[in-house]
């Protein structure tokens, strides 16, 4: 879904259901979204692995590719 | 012997006075409740006081004493706790009227080790409704007020535990840290408060706001006083392991200063203030060194797409039954969580790992990450906005900005009280450690902790 779909219809659903006060905060939810896109990280199909439990436990992830440096 | 003076002393004062009975857990519970009755109106510190329970209890552990038996440092210290950690049979309200009627059945593991440890619990103290703020005023139960001025937020969300510390109410307190919430009163307030590495303290019992952020731990007077009750909340009561071993002072420290992004927006009293404590580390002997951490920028979107979705699927069903119950700004939160899309999610636990992976880099040549808390003094209360070099930001995202990092990461990280601002208000000093690394994290802020208020 693009981001201005998903905020289309997430404002209209917010107005649905009364709540219109909520739609300046995903006006900036999804500027924050396209930040999140946007970042380097996604470029690099599943490079980022790590097991459940090493994160559970706070342990050690693997970075992408010059990530890190 | 004054009791009034005596319940403003430390745990590592008061404990050799209570070993030798020279002061009694009764008296000091006394003048702490005293505290209560004449502040905590005023202030909305404490949403339950359990006086009655904590003089019987004082009473008690008085005659456990005079009969030889000593369960060790905390024993007969009043305390209190952040009304999100369950005590059995007081209510647990996350300062929200959606819990209205709730009485806890049993402690929470933290609570129990508190009680075998020694601790009188005076009470539970208010905080910004279920954690989801880094203000305290919204709350069922009042804006807490700062005791420094009390126009301004005490921080939070563990706002009342940080004001029960210092306006004499408790010797110390149990807080919640989910982006900051332990560290940020800390700051505002001028006490300690430690966030230990993510998954040291069971979070069991304890109402949840983002479950893979959440951390208990504790404020307190001086970082000695915080190893102590540290180590108490992870099970530990080797009385081998405390005071805490003193280190040969700071010369040879050497602290990573993470300057880009996290020193771009600070107010300038508070840049000053972290820059007289960085010189007079290193006039003890310390050595800063500049570290990176590369996707700073996207920290707060990460933060964002991980706390967010977390809290609501918690609230979900709660919020569809008694939304009205709920304070605005709270419920808002929670319903913007709900639209957030599980792709988003994924992505921002991809950048969670490149954020521990960065932060494990930059402390690797270092004993410890230092930065300001907060990039600004105690906001005023209801203020949504602050002005920094002539711009207006958002107070929760400046309240948040060099905290929530960590929370992420699960990277143990401690606040420790620096020089006041020129109007007397309290600023906090962040240290960092390697995770798994909390008891080097406690030694680096004792030896540090004497030279940030010459």
């Amino acid at each position: 879904m693009t981001l201005d779909r998903w905020l289309e219809c997430a404002c209209a659903d917010a107005d649905r259901r009364g709540l219109p006060d909520l739609k300046p905060l995903l006006n900036t939810l999804a500027q924050a979204t396209q930040v999140l896109r946007s970042a380097d990280w996604n470029d690099v199909a599943g490079a980022v692995r790590q097991q459940t439990d090493d994160r559970r436990t706070g342990g050690g992830g693997r970075p992408p590719q010059g990530a890190a440096q | 012997m004054n009791a009034k003076a005596l319940h403003f002393r430390s745990i590592t004062e008061l404990a050799p006075l209570v070993a030798a009975r020279q002061i009694t857990s009764e008296a000091l519970t006394e003048g702490c409740l005293a505290e209560i009755a004449g502040k905590s109106e005023a202030l909305h510190a404490f949403i339950t006081v359990t006086g009655d329970e904590a003089i019987e209890r004082a009473r008690a552990l008085d005659r456990e004493l005079a009969a030889g038996h000593s369960r060790g440092p905390l024993h007969g210290i009043p305390i209190s706790l952040k009304d999100l950690i369950d005590m059995r049979g007081v209510p647990t309200t996350a300062a929200s009227r959606v819990r209205q009627g709730h009485v806890a059945s049993k402690d929470a593991p933290v609570t129990a080790r508190l009680f075998e440890a020694g601790a009188v619990v005076v009470g539970k103290t208010n905080l910004h409704e279920f954690a989801f703020g880094t203000t305290s005023d919204d709350s069922a139960y009042g804006a807490v007020h700062n005791p420094h001025d009390p126009a301004r937020s005490p921080g939070g969300s563990s706002g009342g535990s940080a004001v029960s510390i210092v306006t004499g109410m408790s010797v110390a307190s149990i807080g919640t840290d989910t982006g900051g919430s332990i560290r940020i009163p800390s700051a505002a307030c001028g006490t300690v408060g430690l966030k230990p590495t993510w998954g040291e303290v069971p979070c069991d019992g304890v109402v949840p706001l983002s479950e893979s952020l959440d951390h208990v731990g504790p404020l307190a007077r001086n970082v000695a006083d915080a190893w102590l009750l540290y180590l108490i909340l992870r099970g530990d009561r080797s009385a081998a392991l405390w005071p805490l071993p003193a280190r040969s002072g700071v010369k040879g420290l050497r602290l990573g200063v993470p300057r880009p992004y996290f020193l771009d927006i600070v107010d300038d009293e508070v840049r000053q203030r972290f820059a007289e404590a960085l010189a007079w580390l290193r006039h003890a002997g310390a050595e800063t060194v500049d570290v990176v951490i590369p996707h700073a920028a996207e920290i707060a979107t990460v933060y964002l797409h991980t706390s967010l979705p977390e809290a609501s699927a918690y609230h979900a069903t709660m919020i569809e039954q008694h939304p009205e119950l709920y304070t605005p700004n709270v419920r808002l939160r929670i319903e913007m969580g709900r639209y957030l899309l599980a792709e988003d999610y994924v992505r921002a636990q991809r950048g969670r790992d490149v954020l521990r992976a960065e932060v494990d880099t930059a402390l690797a040549g270092c004993d410890a990450l230092v930065l300001p808390t907060v990039p600004i003094p105690a906001p005023l209360i209801g203020a949504n906005s602050v002005e920094i070099a002539g711009k207006k930001e958002p107070v929760r995202n400046m309240m948040l900005r060099l905290t929530q990092l960590f929370n992420l990461t699960g990277h143990p990280a401690i606040s420790v009280p620096m020089a006041q601002t020129s109007t007397g208000l309290p600023c906090g000093l962040q240290l960092v450690g390697r995770r798994h690394a909390t008891e080097a994290l406690l030694g680096v802020a004792a030896a540090c902790e004497p030279h940030l208020t010459v």
